[in-house]
């Protein structure tokens, strides 16, 4: 059931997917403002523009030079929501024609009360959501009012059980890792349920406490790795090393 | 001229700046924050956003809007300020909006808010300026799309003297012609300046020998504020 979830995720970061390792890619910081490259052999892709001959940040992250498309990768900051991407969010309101959903993000979240999978009378909508109550859903549509949430979709719901936590939404990508490598080298050492939401929250729930504290401490050290060469090999010394 | 004899008050050349420290990262739970220090004067930014923006009436629904705050501590100053909100403070906070927005890409969130909060830790004059520095980190830290960072130094005339980075002993200069203090933001790679601001008098033709000085100094900022950016990403 929650493979679902992570092919749904593979697809959503489809524009920061890492590249594989047959193309030669070299990482580098880089500030607003500063010149990556110059010439018009290269292409500039998202987080650059070009000026002239150069191709320039146009925000600070690590840009990869993969080829001839220079790209740059936020690495800090707020979660910005896209179309299709798997969230995870408290909700925290209850209106006449869904429920309000906190998704950590610059407007609110809505989940319709279509979404429900049986006819709930309006009076009882928190027996099915009750304000507080986590949810992981996915973002199927962004306009100017707000964002759009729908169950529709294997392995989205109510949560229950275990706890959520927080890292910096730019990591997310790595944590899940190329096909989902790195989450599931995480769920297999582990044994426990991991969901990851793009906008950075993420939900565990494992047979015991220290198993999920466990894979709680795996997850936020590959947040802190930004370089990330061959970073599933070291994450199993990793598991190793913290039995 | 007599560039060479002549001494600042804390022994520096005209052109010198005060020791400069930036760090980025030194507030866990902001999206993007930094720390900016010219010698005595330390301001710290925390930035937060893009987020929903309250009250409702202030969204823009085509760009975001920016709202910085700038606030000097009760603390930073010898003589204890009152704390709080008052007109000097709501004067910087708005200059410090105009420095920092043609720098931003404000258009890509729509009716939400960028909250840029700036602290003056210790306060040795030269403290918009520090802030704006500082802020400018914040934002690039906090990922949010810009054309490029954003330098800011004081200049100014101590008597005849240009200099550069006054500190608050040489502002409140008195004899000949008295102190100068011009508070200038630029746009890091381009002649574009974001802020002016000109407290004291100043010969118009001298002007452009004060954006020279102005436009060096930037450079060394500039290379301080690329260097902590870097820094915080480890290998």
């Amino acid at each position: 059931m929650k493979k679902s979830i992570k092919e749904e995720q593979e697809e959503n970061s489809e524009f920061n997917r890492e590249p594989s390792d047959s193309e030669s890619v070299k990482r580098v910081v880089v500030v607003p403002g500063e010149t990556i490259v110059s010439g018009e052999d290269y292409l500039p892709g998202e987080g650059t523009r070009r000026i002239n001959e150069d191709v320039v940040a146009s925000r600070y992250g690590l840009a990869e030079i993969a080829g001839r498309v220079i790209k740059v990768i936020s690495l800090f900051g707020a979660f910005i929501p896209r179309r299709g991407n798997v969230v995870i969010g408290r909700v925290s309101d209850i209106t006449f024609r869904g429920w309000n959903v906190d998704i950590d993000s610059a407007s609110a979240g809505f989940l319709p009360i279509e979404e429900s999978p049986r006819f709930i009378n309006k009076d009882e909508m928190d027996q099915f959501l009750a304000i507080g109550e986590v949810v992981a859903a996915k973002i199927w549509n962004v306009n100017a009012r707000g964002i759009d949430l729908s169950f529709k979709g294997k392995g989205l719901g109510k949560l229950e059980g275990g706890f959520i936590f927080r890292v910096i939404p730019s990591r997310v990508p790595r944590i899940i890792g190329r096909e989902g490598s790195m989450v599931n080298l995480i769920k297999d050492k582990t044994g426990c349920n991991v969901t990851i939401g793009q906008n950075g929250w993420i939900w565990i729930r494992g047979s015991s406490i220290s198993e999920e504290i466990r894979a709680r401490k795996a997850i936020e050290y590959v947040a802190e790795q930004v370089f990330i060469d061959g970073l599933t090999e070291k994450m199993e010394e990793w598991f190793d090393k913290n039995k | 001229m007599t560039k060479s004899s002549f001494k600042r008050i804390d022994g520096r050349k005209s052109n010198e700046l005060r020791p400069i420290t930036a760090k980025v990262g030194i507030i866990p739970n902001a999206d993007g924050s930094a720390l900016f220090a010219f010698g005595n004067t330390i301001a710290i930014a925390a930035v937060y956003g893009p987020r929903q923006l309250h009250p409702q009436h202030k969204q823009n629904p085509t760009k975001a809007f920016l709202r910085c705050n700038y606030d000097l501590m009760s603390f930073s100053v010898s003589e204890r300020k009152k704390p709080g909100p008052n007109r000097r403070a709501q004067e910087i906070s708005k200059v410090t909006e105009w420095a920092l927005a043609p720098v931003l890409d404000l258009d890509s969130f729509p009716g939400t808010v960028i909250d840029v909060q700036i602290y003056i830790l210790q306060a040795d004059a030269g403290t918009r300026t520090a802030g704006i520095n500082a802020a400018s980190m914040a934002l690039a830290h906090a990922g949010i799309p810009m054309k490029d960072l954003v330098c800011s130094v004081a200049a100014g005339k101590q008597d005849k003297e240009l200099i550069v980075d006054l500190t608050k002993e040489e502002e409140d200069f008195k004899e000949g012609e008295g102190a100068t203090d011009f508070a200038i933001a630029k746009v890091a790679n381009s002649d574009e300046y974001t802020l002016l601001q000109l407290d004291g008098k100043i010969q118009p033709n001298i002007v452009s020998d004060v954006l020279e000085l102005v436009n060096g100094a930037c450079k060394e900022i500039y290379e301080a504020q690329k260097k902590a950016l870097k820094e915080v990403v480890k290998k």
